[in-house]
C-alpha cells in the first residue's frame, strides 16, 4: 500500500489492523485477521469462546504484542506508540474492573486522577458520567452494594472518563439478565450516536444484530465472514416464507401453486406438511404472492409468515455447528479465560 | 508523552504510583477484616507468646518480651506481603489491572503503588506492635538509633517478601489459591528461625536450616540493635540476603505483571 492511500486509510478508520498473528505456545489464538472499522461505527466481533476475541481485544488495547502484523487505533500504531493509543481508547472488560469497596464517585473520581486530570475535573467528570448512567442516586454507595446491571453501567462510565475516541466492549452484556441488556444497548447506542467508534465482542448474535454496522464473524482465530447482519443472512439464502398445509392431500397441489413464487424449487417436509418458500430480500412481496396463488387454488394453511434467519443460521450454516455450542471449547478458550 | 525529559518522566511514574498507593490504602482502610487480619494479629501474636509460651522459654534478653518482640517484627513483616499477593491476585482477575494498564499511566506505578501502600500499612502494624510491646514490658535499650535501626531492617524485610509475594500473586493469578498457598512458605521460614525461641534448642538438623536462612539473620540483628548487644555480621548478612531476594524477585514480579 502506497504512503497517501496508507494516510487517507488511517484518516477513515479508527480502526485497522493487518495481518495480526498471535499464539500461545502451540495455540493460535489469532491466525492472521485483518480489520477496518470506519470512525464513528460499530463493529461487532462475533463469535463462540476461544474464538479469539479477547485476544484481539488485548491486541487493539495494547495488553498484548502482536506476533506479527500491524495495528493502528485512531492513527496511533500500538507497537510504536502504546501510550499514544492508551490516551485515545476506553476499555470494559468481561468483567466489571471496578473498585468493589469505593462507591462509584469515588470510581470515577480515581479514574480520573490517573489521568491526570485536576481533582475538580475529575469530580465533575465523574458527576457527570453518574448523572448520564443513571447511577445520580446511588453514586455514594459502595459498589459492592450494586446490582449486576449497575456494576456494568459503572465500568462501562469507568471506560469514558477520558472521552476515548475508540471504546472496546469485550462481552459488555454477558451475565445481565434480559432488562439490564436491553438498558445497556441503550447507552451503546447513545454512544454511537456521540460519534464514538465501537468495537463490541459478543457470543449473543442478536446483540450483534442489534447494535453493530458491521459484523466480523470469528471462528478458530480467523474471520471466517463479515459483512452488515443483512449481507450475512443474505449468504444463507435470506427470507424465507414458511407455512403448512391444513389438508395434508392437498400438499402436492400446493407445491404447485406456490413453484415460481420464490427462489428455487419449495422445500417440502412432507411429514408436517409443512413448505418453504426461498425469498432472497423480498419476504414480503414473496408472501403476497404465496397468499394471492394459494387462494386461488382454494388451499387452506396454517402458520403462515415469513422469517428471518437469525444469526444462529449464519453460523450454522459458516461454521457447521451453533454459536453458543461449547464444542468449540479447546485448550485455546481456557488460555483466553485465564487472560493469558 | 515522547517529548517529555526524564525529570518529567520520573515526576508522572511518581505521581501514578502515588495516586495508586493513595487508592490501596483507601480500600485498606474501608474493610474493617484486612484492618484486623493486618494489625490485631501481630498484637495477639505478641500477647499469646508473651503470656502463654514465654515463661517456658529461657533467653537471656532481660524477659522474653524482649527476645520476642523483634521475632514479631519480623514475622509481621514477612506476613505483610500475604496482602500484596491477595490484592494483586484478584486486581488481576477481575479486570481492573487490565483496565489500568490500558491507561496512559507509568508502567511501574501498578507495582510500585502497591508496594508503597503495603510498607505504609507495615509501618502502622509496627508501631503499634511496638506501642503493644512496651506496655507488656518491652524496652529498647540501645536508644533511638538503635530503634531506628530495627524498624529500617523491618520494612526491608517486607519490602523483600513484598516482592516474593507479587510475583506469587501474578504467577498464581487466583485468589482463592493465593488465600491458600500464599502463606505456607511463610510459616517455616518464621517458626524455624531465631523469632520465637533460640535456635540451640531445636534439633540439630533443624539448627543447620534456621541458623542460616534470612529471618533468623534479620531478626538476629534487630534483636541486637534493639537490645545493645553485639550484632555480628547479621546486619550485612541480613542486608545481603534481601538484596538479594530483591534482585531475583523484583525482575520476575515485573516480567509476570508485564505478561500477565
Amino acid at each position: 500500500m502506497s504512503g497517501a492511500v496508507a494516510r487517507a486509510k488511517q484518516q477513515d478508520h479508527a480502526i485497522i489492523a493487518e495481518g495480526v498473528y498471535k499464539a500461545f505456545g502451540k495455540v493460535k489464538a489469532l491466525d492472521g485477521i485483518d480489520l477496518a472499522v470506519p470512525r464513528g461505527s460499530v463493529l461487532g466481533v462475533l463469535g463462540p469462546n476461544g474464538a479469539g476475541k479477547t485476544t484481539a481485544v488485548k491486541i487493539l488495547t495494547t495488553l498484548l504484542s502482536p506476533d506479527a502484523g500491524r495495528v493502528v487505533v485512531d492513527g496511533r500504531d500500538v507497537l510504536k506508540d502504546p501510550a499514544g493509543v492508551r490516551s485515545r481508547i476506553g476499555l470494559a472488560g468481561q468483567s466489571a474492573a471496578i473498585v468493589e469497596e469505593f462507591s462509584g464517585r469515588e470510581n470515577l473520581e480515581l479514574i480520573g486522577r490517573l489521568f491526570h486530570m485536576s481533582a475538580k475535573g475529575s469530580r465533575d467528570r465523574a458527576t457527570e458520567l453518574l448523572e448520564s448512567f443513571g447511577l445520580t442516586d446511588a453514586k455514594d454507595r459502595r459498589a459492592k452494594t450494586y446490582s449486576g446491571g449497575m456494576m456494568r453501567r459503572l465500568d462501562l462510565a469507568a471506560s469514558l472518563v477520558n472521552k476515548p475516541n475508540v471504546l472496546f466492549l469485550d462481552e459488555p452484556t454477558t451475565g445481565l439478565d434480559p432488562r439490564a441488556r436491553s438498558d445497556m444497548w441503550g447507552v451503546i447506542r447513545e454512544l454511537v450516536a456521540a460519534q464514538t467508534t465501537v468495537l463490541l465482542t459478543t457470543q449473543y448474535l442478536e446483540e450483534a444484530d442489534e447494535l453493530a454496522d458491521n459484523i466480523v464473524v470469528f471462528n478458530h482465530g480467523r474471520v471466517i465472514a463479515q459483512g452488515t447482519a443483512d449481507d450475512l443472512k443474505d449468504t444463507i439464502g435470506g427470507d424465507v416464507v414458511e407455512f403448512t398445509v391444513t389438508d395434508p392431500r392437498k400438499l402436492t397441489s400446493a407445491v404447485r401453486a406456490v413453484t415460481g413464487c420464490g427462489d428455487g424449487d419449495p422445500e417440502v417436509d412432507k411429514d408436517k406438511g409443512e413448505i418453504t418458500v426461498r425469498a432472497g430480500r423480498n419476504g414480503s412481496g414473496v408472501l403476497l404472492d404465496v397468499v394471492r396463488q394459494l387462494d386461488a387454488k382454494r388451499i387452506k394453511v396454517m402458520g403462515l409468515g415469513v422469517r428471518r434467519p437469525s444469526l444462529d443460521d449464519v453460523f450454522l450454516a459458516l461454521t457447521g455447528h451453533r454459536a453458543e455450542e461449547d464444542g468449540s471449547l479447546n485448550a485455546e478458550t481456557s488460555k483466553e479465560a485465564s487472560g493469558e | 508523552m515522547s517529548d517529555l525529559t526524564v525529570t518529567d518522566r520520573i515526576g508522572w511514574s511518581a505521581y501514578d504510583a502515588l495516586v495508586m498507593a493513595r487508592r490501596n490504602l483507601m480500600i485498606w482502610f474501608k474493610v474493617p477484616a484486612f484492618i484486623v487480619f493486618t494489625v490485631v494479629q501481630p498484637v495477639m501474636f505478641t500477647l499469646l507468646f508473651r503470656y502463654v509460651f514465654g515463661g517456658a522459654i529461657l533467653t537471656n534478653t532481660h524477659g522474653y518480651v524482649n527476645y520476642l518482640l523483634p521475632g514479631v517484627i519480623g514475622q509481621t513483616a514477612a506476613f505483610t506481603s500475604f496482602g500484596t499477593a491477595i490484592s494483586l491476585a484478584m486486581e488481576l482477575k477481575t479486570g481492573v489491572l487490565d483496565r489500568l494498564r490500558a491507561m496512559p499511566i507509568a508502567r511501574s506505578a501498578v507495582l510500585l503503588g502497591r508496594l508503597g501502600a503495603d510498607i505504609v500499612r507495615l509501618l502502622v502494624t509496627l508501631l503499634t506492635i511496638i506501642g503493644v510491646g512496651y506496655a507488656v514490658g518491652f524496652r529498647f535499650r540501645n536508644g533511638i538509633g538503635g530503634a531506628f535501626g530495627l524498624l529500617g531492617l523491618a520494612l526491608l524485610l517486607g519490602v523483600a517478601t513484598c516482592c516474593i509475594s507479587a510475583f506469587i500473586g501474578l504467577a498464581i493469578k487466583d485468589e482463592e489459591s493465593v488465600q491458600a498457598f500464599g502463606l505456607i512458605w511463610v510459616f517455616p521460614l518464621t517458626f524455624v528461625s531465631s523469632a520465637f525461641v533460640p535456635v540451640q534448642t531445636m534439633p540439630g538438623w533443624m539448627q543447620a536450616f534456621a541458623n542460616n536462612q534470612p529471618i533468623t539473620q534479620i531478626v538476629d540483628a534487630m534483636r541486637a540493635l534493639a537490645l545493645g548487644t553485639s550484632t555480628g555480621n547479621h546486619v550485612w548478612v541480613g542486608i545481603l540476603w534481601m538484596v538479594g531476594i530483591m534482585a531475583v524477585f523484583i525482575p520476575l514480579a515485573v516480567r509476570t505483571y508485564r505478561k500477565a
